[in-house]
């Protein structure tokens, strides 16, 4: 399933990115220490976490991601999604915790057919 | 082939900039058609040093060589040293402080990360001396890491 849409069905507020709409969900991940998602995201993931500063585009775009969703409420930085928009790396926002939208996303079946 | 160098500048706690160098030196190696395998490695070890150098190290240079049989990420900054690098090594040990940690840095994982992805890790660095951080991945090595 490609991230537009996952992102509709999921009913994610898209805030920047549109470029990146396109890309293939190859799996997903949940973290918000950035040492942690560096080394373990899978290549084409999907990445929920409450981290809204600019540094998460960095990781997005090293781990090759196809999205990245700020979860819980949070807001990303307005840097934030500047930069999103200028590398063209979608990013949403949803009101949901990542436990319930990795639960959601699994029963899309997001991570189960496709390896880690 | 000739080898190439290429170095990046890195400031001291300029957290908007952070992880450009490695994503510029990830750029150029996937131009350079390497291993993904091997550039995952790669980006791993030199976004954790570019970090490093930004949350503790005052300014710096990230160095990135490429040779016909290795690729060298070589990170220098002027910052404070580190004391006992043993302890620095452990996983879970950090000194970041308050604002680093509320990024989602300081875990304590930056360092046991770069040992644990790159095929050599030399670290040197003393109180007040700054830090130098030079990882080696070989292009071809006998035995593929897969951690």
């Amino acid at each position: 399933m490609n991230v537009a849409e996952l992102s509709t069905r999921m009913g994610w507020k898209a805030v920047a990115g549109a470029r990146g709409l396109e890309r293939e969900v190859r799996g997903g991940y949940c973290g918000d220490l950035l040492s942690d998602v560096m080394a373990k995201a899978p290549a084409g993931c999907l990445w929920l976490t409450v981290q809204g500063h600019l540094n998460i585009i960095a990781v997005a775009l090293l781990r090759e991601m196809a999205a990245v969703v700020v979860t819980s409420g949070r807001e990303p930085d307005p840097d934030t999604a500047r930069k999103a928009e200028e590398e063209g790396i979608p990013l949403f926002t949803s009101s949901e915790t990542a436990f319930t939208l990795a639960g959601r996303l699994w029963e899309l079946g997001i991570g189960r057919t496709e390896p880690a | 082939m000739a080898s190439v160098t290429k170095r990046f500048p890195l400031r001291a706690r300029d957290f908007l900039h952070a992880g450009e160098a490695s994503i510029q030196v990830q750029a150029f190696l996937k131009t350079m058609r390497l291993d993904p395998g091997l550039i995952r490695r790669i980006a791993i070890c030199s976004y954790e040093a570019e970090m490093n150098a930004v949350i503790h190290g005052g300014n710096g240079e990230l160095e990135m060589t490429l040779a016909e049989d290795r690729i060298v990420i070589e990170v220098r900054d002027e910052g404070a040293g580190i004391a006992d690098i043993e302890l620095a090594m452990q996983p879970g040990y950090s000194t970041a402080d308050e604002t680093a940690r509320e990024m989602g840095f300081g875990a304590g994982m930056g360092l046991p990360n770069m040992k644990t992805h790159a095929d050599e890790l030399e670290l040197a660095s003393a109180p007040g001396r700054g830090t130098r951080a030079r990882m080696i991945f070989r292009r071809r090595p006998p035995q593929e890491k897969t951690p």
